[in-house]
């Protein structure tokens, strides 16, 4: 599957068996996306959250 | 027959707000045990309060939110619920604070390295003073060592000091200042599910850090378990409450310390260098606290 990287317009490769939520990185500008959607081989993305300060284990 | 099975199956939730591979590792884990799994993206959560719908997220709940007030609060929701959660709301408020977790092991006479609590610049600096340079300031919320600071000299406390005074979160002006333990440039992580510690790692502070985290890019080494850390992990983790958690050791010139236990235990690192299943470890955990 792929998308758009909504922040530089570059093509995103996903792999076939990921799930929603997951997180992938546009190998252009390096922006981590979100995976929103999956609906019939095609997967929506959206620029993921940044790390908040309250963010870890 | 069936009919009766279905409907006393525990239900397990996840609830996340990142998909990392630990969450896909017990997603992975509960199918595998051919259990139902709902896994509940935090940020889609909407949830009338006054209804306590607590439907969706099944007989007992695996809180993993990278962030720390989100799954705080959830914890909270659920226990209203009288949903077993893992972590629950008690432990999570424990381990999320980590001066709240040091009194936690002064109580119970748990080796913690000295720490002072100020709420001015001024204070930490007499803190500082009395524990001597080199001393540690840490963010009393937060994770991964971000914002950890060595305070070397009185001239860089200051220094440090003032930088965290800009900062506007009011969790930065919670100074909580910790002598800085003699110790080998690692520590010791160990996962304790339950009653039991199931895996263990050292972590070594990469040649460009001081700090051990992973996350600072540390590297994870095997560990066997052995009794002298294992007693020290659980009586750790009991303090705190229990459940499934991340304990961190350093090793002192005076034995064993503990700094930290961890609510939302990663073990992304761990599982390279171990062969535990833990997260089924953590499924089967969850499965044994569903009420009857």
């Amino acid at each position: 599957m792929k998308a758009r990287c909504p922040e530089c317009d570059a093509e995103v490769k996903i792999p076939d068996d990921v799930i929603i939520g997951e997180i992938v990185s546009c190998p252009d500008c390096g922006q981590e996306l979100e995976i929103v959607e999956i609906t019939n081989g095609s997967v929506k993305v959206k620029v993921a959250e940044v790390e908040g300060e309250d963010w870890g284990e | 027959m069936g009919g009766i099975r279905a409907m006393t199956e525990p239900q397990l939730g996840l609830i996340y707000d990142r998909v990392r591979l630990e969450e896909k590792a017990i997603m992975r884990a509960a199918r595998k045990r051919g259990l139902r799994i709902n896994s509940i993206d935090a940020k889609k959560i909407c949830l009338d309060l006054t209804t306590k719908d607590s439907r969706e997220f099944g007989h007992v709940v695996i809180q993993r939110c990278v962030s720390y007030f989100r799954g705080l609060h959830l914890a909270f929701v659920l226990k209203e619920m009288d949903i077993p959660t893992i972590n629950s709301f008690d432990t999570s408020q424990i381990c999320g604070d980590k001066l709240f977790a040091t009194l936690a092991f002064i109580k119970e006479k748990i080796p913690t390295p000295r720490t002072f609590l100020a709420f001015t610049p001024e204070e930490a600096i007499k803190a500082a003073e009395n524990l001597g340079y080199p001393s540690v300031l840490k963010p009393v919320v937060g994770s991964w060592g971000r914002l950890i600071a060595p305070l070397k000299d009185r001239e860089s406390a200051e220094a440090i000091l003032e930088h965290r005074e800009q900062l506007s979160s009011p969790i930065f002006h919670i100074y909580y200042v910790q002598e800085m333990v003699t110790r080998p440039p690692r520590d010791i992580r160990a996962v304790v599910v339950g009653e039991e510690v199931v895996a263990a790692m050292h972590r070594h502070a990469a040649s460009n850090d001081w700090r051990t985290n992973l996350a600072r890019g540390g590297k994870a080494v095997r560990l066997e378990i052995t009794p002298e850390f294992e007693e020290l992990a659980l009586k750790a983790a009991k303090a705190v409450g229990g459940g499934v958690l991340g304990v961190d050791m350093m090793e002192g010139p005076d034995g064993l310390l503990v700094h930290e236990v961890n609510s939302t235990v990663e073990f992304k690192g761990l599982s390279h260098v171990t062969d535990v299943d833990i997260a089924g470890k953590i499924v089967e955990y969850a499965i044994g606290l569903v009420k009857k």
